[in-house]
Formats: structure tokens, sequence, C-alpha cells
């Protein structure tokens, strides 16, 4: 990132500032390209404000995902100046001048900056995302102890934008291997107190495509827009199928 | 033409679609179209909390909560709708805690709960510790919850398919037509009922906390159908958003004990509401800063307030609030633990809606004449438990309890018969051919000028004050905005995700909503919740203790606004204080 030279964030609803920004575009079964843009930007502009200005302004045709504008639905990741971000939470001002967007890596490309999830979200239903507990339920809650909730906190974050799995090595030389953002969501669950279902869950992981191909290059961690330490987690995992079972807080 | 055949197609999947799949994936077909990929939904942008009385903190009753309802949405709510919610909102927190949603807790290992606007103790004493929660991410925890189900019960999910048009066999609903996104194909969905849970129009404002998503499709749909759309002069402006952004920072922060600032560094809704001060129902904060903003009380003079959360100290703050923090460090680039967070009301939440009653069924007149097959719940619904003001947490309690019921209304339709498949009509997705070969063909202005003079518009003539002349004004506005929109262009042509085609569809709706929103405010010569009247600045419980429903003519603008009378039960309209 290339912060030494990015625009001043002092009075900067008022100063607009002229960037440059490059998007590699294209669609299946045609070459991809670059193609450059102008526009005027505030420094407190999201990068998905400038991508919108452009589409609404210049190129009703460049293409891209997003929603919510505030980095909670994850549908705007994507790789802006080499690197996996969420564009409604990446301010102009950390981006400097020339600004440049791609589609995550790893990743077939639908169109532009768009790609298809579906493979992504087959690898999160893999894991058997959701808890699992066949001991009849109390008539109110069960009980857990604020250090058992504490134990998993971390994983609730995800919001499944995909940057993590896109920025992973592992991910991009065997397409695959389940990836980071799979694993974050079945470490959710198998450290909760609630669950029964952590051995089929490690079960699953242990195997080819399971965690030990997670080679701790941290990529993951670095990108996650809502700081994760996902490596952190892969490792906890990978810690619960050494011993056969995960370690939660009794109490 | 794709054609696909489902007991049930639900549209929408936030928090209201998916409790309602839940309640029927076991037994029968379910398919759930969403415009976006379902964790993407408006639902996970909920921060704060989830109400219910369980009385884990402190002494509460379902009746309290009723009553805090009623009296929060100025006595315009359907009390036998509000009973149904503070009833059953206690076990669908239940329900919700069983499929895994990690609550923080108590010491003793039970569900958390702390205060919220509006929700006190024996009617109106002082607050109540009512709202469970999951930190400030509530909302994302249902919304991921329901997800992980749905995966876990193979609910079948459209992704990327936007809603188009509602099918309608002899008065009873017998289908969807939606666009892909992926593809440009338009698909017809036949199916025995059909459930609306497709969000609010927030976008139909400028500073909004609300997603690009939200443009109020299932409203604008319905409405082009000849349901009338109910209440929709009742929109809340949320009192705490980002300057000049609109992000939403959580009423969660007051809850926990933040101040809201004026330019003196006074703590100005101590004269507005003594007895909640910060903590009075989300209409009196909003109009009580845009006052202070009026009378030169804004920050430096402009036209926002401070939210002050610095006594609450760092870690309350980190353990409690961390995501509205990393909000105001992300957008404003403020340390909220050191510095106070510049902030000023933002569109937030649509009372009104497609009009149903309490099992979910949409209603097509003042005497609750239901169409069969046909349902809402959500935001896109109005039941009504949020009258002209919706309390705090109350909507994430809607979509579980009126999701849950009109899943479980519709499971036992189907159990008995009930419904069944209906033949489509010949000219099934005729309109939405048309209207999209309108968009491509179109030679007039691109979206981008319609959507922001509607947007500039709705925020200065129908936004928090309200008076007749601008709401006159706004009106042919937007009846200009919507001639226009008529002649619409966009410069993709493409079948392959089009979002430009995606948007343009998007803008007819959203200023649907906006023409019912405006013409039921003029009309509603009172002032009462998010509705108020500078022009008539009290209630007037004689004329308008009553719900507007706005029709639409069939070439487009309000045709009649009828009225429907308020189901009171328990609690007598009385003079709304705090």
């Amino acid at each position: 990132m290339t912060t030494t030279s990015a625009p001043k964030v002092q009075n900067a609803r008022a100063n607009t500032v002229q960037l440059t920004v490059r998007v590699k575009r294209g669609a299946p079964g045609a070459a991809s390209h670059w193609q450059e843009y102008k526009i005027e930007a505030s420094p407190l502009d999201r990068f998905v404000d400038v991508l919108n200005n452009i589409k609404w302004t210049q190129d009703g045709t460049l293409t891209f995902r997003r929603s919510c504008l505030h980095g909670v639905c994850g549908s705007d990741s994507m790789r802006i100046n080499g690197r996996n971000q969420l564009a409604c939470k990446t301010l102009v001002a950390d981006l400097g001048y020339k600004i440049s967007a791609e589609p995550m890596l790893g990743y077939p490309v639908i169109r532009d900056l768009v790609v298809d999830m579906d493979p992504f979200f087959g690898k999160y239903e893999k894991v058997k995302p959701f808890l699992i507990n066949n001991t009849p339920a109390p008539a109110t809650e069960r009980l857990q102890s604020a250090d058992q909730r504490k134990r998993f906190d971390a994983g609730t974050k995800c919001i499944l934008c995909g940057a993590c799995t896109g920025s992973c090595p592992s991910v991009w030389a065997n397409p695959e291997w389940v990836g980071p953002a799979a694993i974050v969501n079945a470490h959710r669950f198998i450290f909760d107190s609630r669950d029964e279902g952590a051995a089929e869950r490690l079960q699953i992981l242990s195997d080819r495509t399971g965690v030990w191909r997670c080679r701790t290059i941290f990529n993951c961690a670095d990108v996650c827009p809502r700081e994760i330490p996902v490596t952190d987690l892969i490792e906890d995992v990978k810690r619960a199928i050494i011993y056969g079972e995960p370690d939660i807080p009794n109490t | 033409m794709p054609y696909h055949k489902f007991d049930v197609v639900i549209v929408g999947s936030g928090g209201a679609g998916l409790m309602a799949a839940m309640q029927l994936s076991h037994k029968y077909s379910v398919a759930v179209v969403s415009k976006l990929y379902p964790t993407r939904s408006h639902t996970g942008a909920a921060q704060g909390g989830v109400a219910a009385a369980l009385g884990n903190q402190e002494e509460d009753h379902w009746q309290w909560h009723m009553f805090d309802t009623v009296k929060g949405g100025d006595y315009l709510v359907d009390q036998d709708a509000a009973e149904v919610l503070a009833r059953e909102a206690i076990d669908a927190i239940y329900d919700l805690e069983h499929w895994g949603l990690p609550f923080n807790r108590t010491a003793d290992g039970r569900i958390d709960q702390r205060r919220f606007g509006g929700h006190t103790r024996n009617f109106g004493e002082g607050p109540v510790m009512r709202s469970c929660y999951a930190a400030d991410r509530t909302g994302h925890m249902i919304l991921q919850t329901m997800f992980q189900q749905s995966v876990k019960n193979q609910v079948q999910f459209f992704n990327e398919f936007l809603a188009t048009e509602l099918i309608v066999t002899d008065g009873r609903a017998s289908g969807v037509v939606a666009y892909s996104i992926r593809d440009g194909d338009v698909h017809t969905f036949s199916a025995k009922a059909v459930v609306f849970a497709t969000g609010g129009y927030g976008r139909a404002w400028r500073i909004t906390s609300n997603a690009l998503a939200c443009t109020g499709d299932g409203m604008s749909i319905a409405y082009r159908s000849g349901i009338p759309l109910e209440d929709m002069e009742f929109y809340q402006f949320h009192p705490t958003g980002i300057y000049h952004v609109g992000v939403l920072l959580s009423e969660a922060a007051r809850g926990e004990g933040a101040y809201l600032l004026n330019n003196e560094g006074e703590r100005f809704m101590m004269r507005y509401t003594p007895s909640l001060q910060e903590l009075a129902p989300r209409d009196i904060v909003s109009r009580s800063i845009v006052q202070e903003i009026r009378e030169g009380r804004g920050i430096d003079g402009q036209d926002y307030v401070y939210l002050d959360i610095r006594h609450l100290g760092a870690e309350k703050i980190r353990e409690k609030l961390p995501d509205i923090t990393d909000f105001a460090r992300t957008y404003l680039r403020i340390e909220p633990i050191t510095d106070p967070v510049p902030i000023q009301p933002t569109a937030h939440y649509a009372m009104g809606g497609i009009p149903t009653n309490i099992n979910g069924q949409v209603i097509l007149d003042e005497k609750n004449t239901p169409m069969l097959g046909f349902y809402a719940a959500g935001e896109a619904a109005c039941v009504s438990v949020h009258g002209a003001n919706r309390l705090g947490t109350n909507s994430l309690v809607d979509l579980i309890v009126f999701g849950r019921r009109a899943g479980k209304h519709i499971a036992k339709m189907l159990d008995s018969g009930e419904l069944d498949y209906a033949d489509l009509p010949a000219n099934t997705a005729e309109r939405t051919q048309q209207m999209i070969s309108r968009i491509r063909a179109g030679s007039g202005e691109r979206a981008e000028t319609i959507r922001e003079e509607m947007r500039d518009t709705m925020t200065d003539m129908c936004g928090v004050m309200r008076t007749e002349e601008k709401l006159l004004q706004c009106g042919s506005k937007i009846a200009e905005l919507q001639e226009r929109y008529q002649n619409i262009s966009i410069m993709d042509k493409s079948s392959s995700f089009n979002t430009e085609m995606m948007e343009a569809i998007e803008l007819g709706y959203v200023l649907d909503c906006a023409e019912a929103t405006v013409e039921s405010a003029a009309a509603r010569k009172e002032s009462r919740g998010g509705h108020f009247r500078e022009d008539y600045p009290t209630r007037d419980d004689k004329q308008f203790l009553s719900h507007t429903l706005a029709y639409r003519k069939e070439n487009g603008g309000v045709k009649e606004l009828r009225y429907k009378p308020v189901v009171i039960t328990e609690f007598q309209p009385k003079e709304r204080k705090y």
C-alpha cells in the first residue's frame, strides 16, 4: 500500500483529488484487459463510492458486487492494489492517487470484478457449518459460561466475503482445498461448548483437502476485513485433530 | 423460459425469509429467491440486539414489552399483533439459541440482556434490560445462524435473482417471476404459497443506514399488483448515523450509557425527555437533534451533533461496542475512546409496508380480507407492530416472530390442503419482459440523475420535519421523476451480470415506495411517531387513529387512500410522554 503518497484526510470532504483507477475487466471466454478511468474523489470516500461514481457517471458497464457499504455484508471483496479488501471498508486516503482493482484470485471470473462464489459456499457447506446437538433442548437456553462463549468468538465475526480464501497460495495451487474461510466456520462450531459434532468435522478436516494443506503463510489473517486471526484458528483445529478433541473450557 | 415448481417460494433471504423457510423445509419443497447471496442480506447489519422479556437480568414481563411497543408506536400499533410479538419473542429467542446463536452470557451462563431505547419496567417507570445481544453484531449472528440452519435443512436457494412480478390467478397468489442477474433469463416460479420478505427502502433518501439493495422491491411489486401499502408515511430516521455517510452507530452505545452533546457540550436530551434522556424512542431523539441544529447548536453551526462514549472507558468500549467503534475509526478517522463522534439522523426503517394480519397473510383492504396464498414478513410487511415508530431491537423481534408465524401458517394451510397450485395466466412474465425491453431500448437519461433528484427531494421535503407545502412539492417532483423514469436508458446491453439493468429496475421500485410515502404523508394532517408535521404538531386521535392504505392507479400514481381502524385491546391511547 502506498500510504505515503495518499491524499490527506484533513478537510477531506471539501478537497477532492483526481484519481486514476485501473480496472481489470473481463468475461468468460474473452481475454481480460485493463481499463483506465479518471475520476474525482474525496480522500474520505470509500473505494466502492469511487466505483459507483464511475459506473453511474461514466461507464454503466463496469460490473462489481456491492450492498451494505460498511463492511458487514461481504459482497464487495476484490483485489485492490494487489490485496484482497472490501471496497466499502477501504478509503481513498489509504489507496493513493493510482488505484488498481481486479477480481480476487482463485475464483472463476463471471464478469469484471464479479467472481463465482458458488464453489466457495460449497466448501463452506462441506464442513457442516451448523450446530450439531442431538440432546433434546431445555425449555429455555442451553447454559454456556462467558469463557466458553469467548472460546469461539473470533470465528463468529466471519462475513463469508472470501477474501482469505482468495489470498491463499495453497488454494491457488489446489482449488480442491477447503481453504481458510471454511475452516474458520468449522472452528466456530468445533470449539462451541454446546456442539456435539466436533468429531465429524475433525474427520472431514483431517483428510487430503483438510487443514494440513495450510502452510501457515498468514495471508488469510492479513487480509481479513473482520480482523479474525484466521491462521491461529486453523492451528487450533490442527491441534484438536492431533489431541483427538478440541480444547474448550469446562466452565 | 425457465420454469420451476415449489410448494412455497420465498422472496428475500434475510431473517424473516429464512425463518419462514425453517418452518417448512422439513416437509415441503421451498425455494428462496434472493437478489443477493443470502448472507449479504441487510438483517446482517442490525447491531444492538433483539428484545424479549426473558428477565435474565432483572424482573421483566411480556406485558411490559407489549406496552412499550404500543406506546413507542404512538398508539398506532395493532395491539393484538403487539401481544403476539411480545409473547412469542421469548420462544423465538430460545429457538435461535438452540440453533446455536452465540448470545453474550450472564455470570450464570444465561443469555445476557441490556437496555435499549423505549424499553421500560412496569409500564414506563424506567429503563429495563430486555435486549438479548451478541456483541454489537446481533443481526449478523441471526442471519448467520438462520443461514446455517438453511444449509442443514437443504433449503434450495436461487441466488442473485431479482424478483419482478407476483403471479396472481383468480385473486390468489400462484407464483413469482424473477430476473436472473447472472445470465439475464426470466424465470417463472409456480407455487402454492408466496412469501415476500424483501426488506425496506431506505435508498429513497440521501443519508441512510440502508444497503444499496434496500429498494423496496416486494412493496413495489405488491403495489403494482393492486395490493395497498399500509402506513408508508411512518418512516424511521435513526438518530445516530455517522455524519455524511449515514452508517449506523447502534443505539447499543446509548444503551451502554453514551451521551448526545450539542455545540455547548450540553446533554440536550435532558431537556426533551427527562425520564429516559438519551434512551427516548428514536423519533423523539431524531427530532431533538434536528431542533438543536435548527437553533444553531449543531457542532460548529453545522448539521451534526456528537455521540460521546469516552466516559464508558476503553475496556467496556472494546468489549461491548467493538464494531461501531470500528465504523467511526474507518469512516471518520476518529477514535471514539478519546474523541466524540459526529452524528446526524439517518433514514433507517419502514414501519409501513405490505399489510398483513398476525399470521403473515397479506390483506387487501380495510376489512382485513386476506389474499389466498400470499404472505409477507419482516420490514417489507406492516402487521402493524411498530405503529408510528418502531422501538430499537423490535425489528429483529418482528423478523423472527412473524417470519415464523408466516411459515407455520403456510404449513398448516398446506397440511389441510387449503393451498394448491393454480394455472398460471397466459400473460405471465409479460410485464417483466416488457419492462426489460423498455429499459434496454430506452433513449432518455440514465438512472443516476433521477435517483439523485429523488434522494435529495425526499430528504429535503419528506424527512424528519414535514409541512403541507413541502409535501405537495415533493409529491409533484416524485410524479415528474416517475414520468422521466419511463424513458430511462442504460449503457450496458449485456445479458451477463448486468447490474446496470438491475439498478434501473430497482430505481422503479424505490420510486413507487417514495410515491406512496409522500402521498400518505400529505394526507395525514397530524403528528404521530415518526411522522412529524410542523403545521399540525399534535396527535389527532379523533381523525387519524387509523392506518393508511395507499392504492396505486393501473398506470402509476396513487389512486386512493383508505383508512383502517387500529386494533386496541389493553391500552387506551394516552399522551406519549417520557
